[in-house]
């Protein structure tokens, strides 16, 4: 318990008046009031809007999961210090639930294949509808969400209550328990991805679709996870506790996974555009046309070429204000990357058109996620120094 | 060569390569690191069995220059790679496949991405050998029995003749103040390499 000895109490709490959980819910509330407003209006447009936020959410979240479960996984001992931020990230899941109901109202407004007489004189669809129906839509929602929910509420539980018992044997269990919620982790996130974002245009299909919007689960959670790191530093939280090593190490992993996206997205791309067959390239050519080309052009450069040239140099991954910079742009990056996903296929004889719910439901959905991980971060210590690999963590360095 | 040899190495003509201090352990072996840097010596170096955390800085070694290898030739691959394959499919055999212009680029990024993998490689890999001097073949210092447990269990501190600082007698007292356990004088080598 020496290690633990070493960190004082006032590093690891946020002070029960920190006005974080509340600034953040106000927001939401303000983009969740613009977005009902503005719902009135078009709600075609705003379920569209809104699962393009829940997406977002929803990612960063799950990120916060995979952080965990890897963590566990590989028995890393550097990242015990700031794993208990990924948790609350991974932890605001059972509260993202609720998110997806206008999902699940908007079924008919966002999916082709749920009309019923669309389907009827649709081979392709027919082909397709044991999967893509309905009722199986609902159910599998059901699983992922509710099998996400569990195993975030199972593992940071545990995790926490190790923070009184320092009892070891709860790692052993978790390290056990990891391996299988990671294979499941990699299943259910690439079926969802597959029900929600790749059925909007469902004659379309990519088998390295999961891959794709895990990455950018990846980068968006390990960019909050700096931010926030960041935050929480600039109060004086976890100054001693959290050091330019393990910011390097995470901006490596940030670095890596930029490239891992850019290497997915393109690996995507390239195979459609080389075989030429028009069901596959009919997703790219809505991309490319109708004032979408830009777009398309400034998020390969914007997530992969900006932040490739500037993870490179070691005093930026090192400093805080540089990598507060580059996370709160691959945040931004991130959301256009699933914008991308949604919109174009969502009258695509408009074009382009960006419209005020966009930003409505990102407030909303953004606020309510942030404010859910300041509630976290209040009810318990903002690192696990009951862990015992704390010692190990507290020294790491990189060779 | 043994003319210019004695040029660059004024302070070998005694015969000394330099002295070589045996620690008890990384943490000795950092303090005394320090004390080392603090009495001004350059031309020093220390000898561990494994990646000693915290040793760079009490050496205040400034960070590699490996990268700028990496990524200058990392950079001047992928272009190589890229330029080849324009000049191959727009210059020297055009060929039109299934319908695409000459120069379709995104079917040669793949190619150009591994020739920047290799160059990134090759540059680590001359990088180092460059600025560590690689290969050496021979070094004064394999002259010492006691220094074959580098390898093993033992840390060693050496500070070479040709510092501008060094002078026998009083660079031997500072390394045992500093806590040395054993104290070497590493002969220059006959073969002069």
């Amino acid at each position: 318990m020496s290690a633990r000895a070493e960190i004082p109490v006032a590093e690891i709490t946020l002070p029960a008046g920190s006005r974080w959980p509340a600034i953040a819910f106000g927001i939401g509330a303000v983009g969740l009031i613009g977005s009902v407003i503005l719902a009135m209006g078009d709600p075609e447009r705003f379920y569209h809007s809104w699962l393009v936020s829940f997406a977002f959410v929803l990612s960063l979240a799950l990120g916060g999961m995979f952080f965990v479960l890897l963590q566990y996984l590989t028995r890393a001992g550097w990242s015990v210090v700031v794993r208990r931020v990924a948790e609350n990230m991974m932890g605001a899941l059972p509260w993202l639930v609720p998110l997806f109901l206008p999902v699940a109202l908007g079924l008919h407004d966002l999916y082709h294949w749920s009309h019923a007489e669309a389907v009827a004189h649709d081979e392709l669809l027919a082909h397709k509808s044991p999967w893509l129906n309905a009722t199986g839509f609902y159910l599998r929602a059901a699983l992922y969400l509710g099998s996400w929910a569990l195993l975030a509420i199972w593992f940071r539980r545990a995790s926490v209550a190790q923070d009184e018992s320092g009892d070891p044997a709860i790692t052993g269990r978790l390290q056990t328990r990891a391996a299988p919620a990671m294979v499941w982790f990699g299943v259910s996130l690439t079926l969802a991805s597959v029900d929600w974002l790749m059925s909007l245009e469902p004659h379309w299909y990519s088998t390295m679709f999961g891959v794709y919007y895990f990455s950018g689960c990846v980068v968006g959670s390990l960019a909050l996870l700096l931010a926030i790191l960041v935050r929480l530093q600039a109060d004086g939280l976890l100054t001693r506790t959290v050091t330019d090593e393990h910011f390097h190490d995470l901006s490596k992993l940030l670095f890596g996974f930029t490239c891992f996206w850019g290497y997915i997205a393109f690996s995507q791309f390239m195979l459609m555009w080389y075989g030429a067959i028009p069901e596959e390239t009919i997703w790219y050519a809505h991309r490319w046309t109708h004032g979408w080309r830009e777009v398309s052009i400034a998020l390969a450069v914007g997530h992969f070429g900006v932040p490739f040239f500037l993870l490179l140099p070691r005093a930026v991954k090192r400093g805080r204000a540089s990598i507060l910079a580059v996370s709160i742009w691959l945040l931004a990056m991130h959301w256009l990357d699933l914008y991308w996903l949604v919109m174009p296929g969502f009258r695509p004889e408009e074009g382009f058109a960006p419209h005020l719910l966009d930003l409505t439901c990102l407030l909303a959905a953004g606020g309510f996620l942030l404010g859910v991980i300041g509630v976290l971060s209040r009810r318990d210590r903002l690192a696990p120094v009951g862990d015992p690999r704390l010692a190990e963590s507290l020294s790491f360095e990189n060779v | 060569m043994s003319d210019t040899a004695n040029q660059d190495r004024p302070r070998r003509k005694d015969g000394i390569w330099g002295l070589l201090a045996r620690f008890a352990g990384p943490g000795d072996l950092i303090s005394a690191a320090r004390e080392v840097r603090e009495a001004g010596y350059t031309r020093w170096d220390t000898h561990t069995p494994f990646p000693v955390h915290g040793l760079e800085g009490a050496m205040g070694l400034s960070p590699s220059r490996v990268p700028v290898f990496v990524f200058l030739l990392g950079m001047g691959g992928a272009a190589a790679g890229m330029a080849l394959q324009w000049w191959v499919s727009t210059q020297a055999y055009p060929l039109v496949i299934s319908g695409k212009p000459f120069f379709s680029w995104p079917a040669f990024v793949p190619i150009m991405f591994e020739c920047g993998v290799l160059g990134g490689a090759l540059g680590a890999l001359g990088g180092f050998f460059a600025l560590a001097r690689l290969p050496r073949p021979h070094h004064e210092l394999f002259a010492s029995e006691s220094f074959e447990r580098v390898t093993d269990d033992c840390f060693f501190l050496s500070i070479e003749a040709e510092d501008p600082r060094f002078d026998a007698a009083a660079t031997a007292k500072l390394l045992e103040q500093v806590g040395a356990l054993e104290l070497e004088m590493i002969p220059t080598s006959e073969e002069g390499s």
